[in-house]
């Protein structure tokens, strides 16, 4: 190794170890732990292959019908929460998007809720939802089952998690809208184009990038959703609300079957990592 | 030039409808009110929160909840202590290691540049749910099960800010640099005296997101800290609501506790962080 790689190296090196120790070795062991039964308590960890995986597929099985289900969680919130997230915005960007006096007041409020932890706005939203104390229901003079039955304790979350970080993608859906030149709408209204017309044929258009980016992004936030169900449903009823990262959570770390519990994040990473790929494709096929 | 720059309209010059600023303000309504709600039960009595929800003025306006809270059963300052030392020392260790590293990725040759900045690169893309079991086996072989360890080291090794950063350093013109290597400046020096000043703006940014990002954490401080006394505020408002469940007052104010901060940070900040999301979606 030259010196220049060496002087490289001396400054790549803090970074590196902690990188090697906490994020790329981690990574590997992981998929290591997902081959044995793993047990913490335990000195010994059987090697049982992929064991863990075929479980996972066998019906029956010690985890498979719990996993699928908070799969099926998961993605019940991710399909409900993701239009949502991404609609809202767009209307909300598309309202800063006009000369607006104090828009950037609007910007820093439609932001603030995102930069309070989940922890925050759930014991919040836990308190507004109460069904028997809380202010929502007292407000409308109903008694909404919020947070203790299906399908509300999804509306509540879906909800709460939209109030919670429409700002986010507002912000990067602005931007993108700021992206768009001024003249391809003076073509279109020579062009004797109306608002809807605009709309579809410039605006979506222009933002196809940036909204690739959202999409994705916003997938993977809902799919990794905890906190939110973790503090405010429980997961419940009964787990109809535990999503996969909470059960994987509490098989690895709490139950002690860390060799499951690694192979379904293994599993779930798969899964989003299809999801992106095909997103990706869709969008770049999707000629509009 | 920053993203979110006013745009010149030529030609579309009407004046801005009423109903968006109707829009506007109905959506800043819906934002305000819950984070109003919170802040005002939290100076309402028990038997205020519980019997007029609906009223958001406390009757009477009292700070019994901060107090109780101060005095009570769960060691809430020790846990605003501990967020605060774990936040900070996270964001110190990231702006050293994360700057250096970028300055290599970005400026330096060297022998398997690519793979290096590759791999680092992935890793933005695993989902942190697959670290969270190894790196608890490595948590506790290292001895830091139940400390502030846990949630000050782990965390700080994460790739976001070695790309934020090497983003802004190879968009910062490399002519300064050239001069001072001419005139016999090692990488060192263009590094700390160079570099590192003309990136303030870049490094104030990530030490923003840095801090909001270890104070908000949620799903590994619950796991890792298990004392009472050695919890950071999040899960610790987990046992907060935990405790004194119904006696709303007191959840508020611990929540109010454990927004305060960053709330003000956001708020000197507002400009640096808006900017840094919006140029993610058009950069990333």
């Amino acid at each position: 190794m030259g010196r220049r790689s060496a002087i490289a190296y001396l400054f790549l090196a803090p970074f590196l170890i902690l990188f090697s120790v906490f994020v790329l070795g981690p990574a590997i062991y992981g998929l290591w732990i997902s081959l044995h039964v793993w047990n913490p308590l335990l000195d010994n960890h059987p090697f049982v292959g992929l064991q863990n995986y075929i479980d996972l597929f066998t019906p029956g099985s010690l985890t498979s019908g719990d996993f699928w289900k908070s799969m099926g969680a998961t993605g019940i919130f991710t399909v409900a929460s993701v239009p949502l997230l991404l609609l809202i915005p767009l209307g909300i960007a598309m309202l800063l998007n006009n000369r607006v006096r104090g828009g950037s007041v609007f910007r820093g409020i439609f932001f603030a809720p995102y930069v309070l932890g989940v922890a925050v706005i759930s014991v919040l939203w836990r308190y507004l939802l109460d069904p028997q104390l809380g202010v929502v229901n007292a407000l409308i003079g109903q008694d909404i089952p919020w947070t203790v039955q299906v399908p509300w304790a999804w509306i509540s979350l879906v909800g709460i998690t939209v109030w919670w970080t429409l700002g986010l993608n507002t912000i990067i859906l602005l931007a993108g809208l700021k992206g768009i030149s001024a003249e391809l709408y003076e073509a279109a209204a020579i062009d004797g184009a109306g608002p809807w017309r605009k709309f579809t044929s410039v605006t979506l258009p222009g933002l196809r990038p940036v909204m690739t980016f959202v999409v994705t992004v916003t997938i993977l936030a809902s799919a990794n959703m905890f906190g939110q169900a973790y503090l405010i449903t429980k997961g419940g009823p009964g787990t109809d609300t535990r999503t996969a990262i909470m059960y994987i959570a509490d098989q690895g770390l709490t139950q002690n079957q860390m060799g499951a519990a690694t192979a379904m994040s293994y599993l779930l990473f798969a899964v989003l990592a299809a999801v992106s790929v095909l997103n990706f494709r869709l969008q770049r096929d999707n000629t509009l | 030039m920053s993203a979110l720059a006013p745009t010149k309209r030529r030609g579309l010059a009407q004046r801005t409808h009423p109903l968006v600023y109707v829009g506007l303000y109905l959506v800043s309504l819906v934002i305000v009110l819950p984070l109003l709600w919170m802040f005002l039960t939290s100076f309402k009595t028990d038997f205020d929160a519980i019997s007029s929800p609906a009223n958001p003025i406390p009757n009477p306006f009292t700070v019994d909840a901060y107090v109780t809270l101060a005095g009570g059963s769960q060691p809430i300052l020790q846990w605003f202590l501990n967020s605060v030392i774990a936040a900070t020392a996270q964001t110190l260790i990231i702006l050293v290691t994360a700057s250096a590293a970028a300055y290599a990725l970005a400026r330096l040759e060297f022998v398997g540049k690519r793979i290096v900045f590759g791999i680092i690169i992935a890793t933005l893309l695993v989902p942190g749910v697959i670290f969270l079991i190894p790196n608890y086996l490595i948590v506790q072989n290292l001895g830091w099960l139940d400390s502030l360890w846990a949630i000050i080291i782990p965390g700080s090794a994460g790739a976001f800010g070695v790309f934020f950063l090497r983003q802004f350093f190879i968009s910062l013109p490399a002519e300064i640099e050239e001069a001072a290597r001419v005139d016999g400046a090692g990488d060192f020096r263009i590094f700390w005296q160079i570099v590192l000043p003309l990136s303030r703006p870049a490094l104030a940014t990530l030490a923003v997101l840095s801090f909001l990002t270890n104070w908000n954490d949620f799903i590994w401080p619950i796991y890792v800290l298990l004392s009472p006394e050695n919890l950071t505020l999040q899960p610790g408002l987990a046992v907060l609501q935990g405790t004194y469940s119904t006696h709303f007052g007191i959840v508020m104010a611990g929540a109010v506790i454990a927004s305060v901060p960053v709330l003000i940070l956001f708020t000197l900040a507002q400009k640096q962080i808006v900017e840094s999301v919006a140029n993610s979606g058009i950069k990333g």
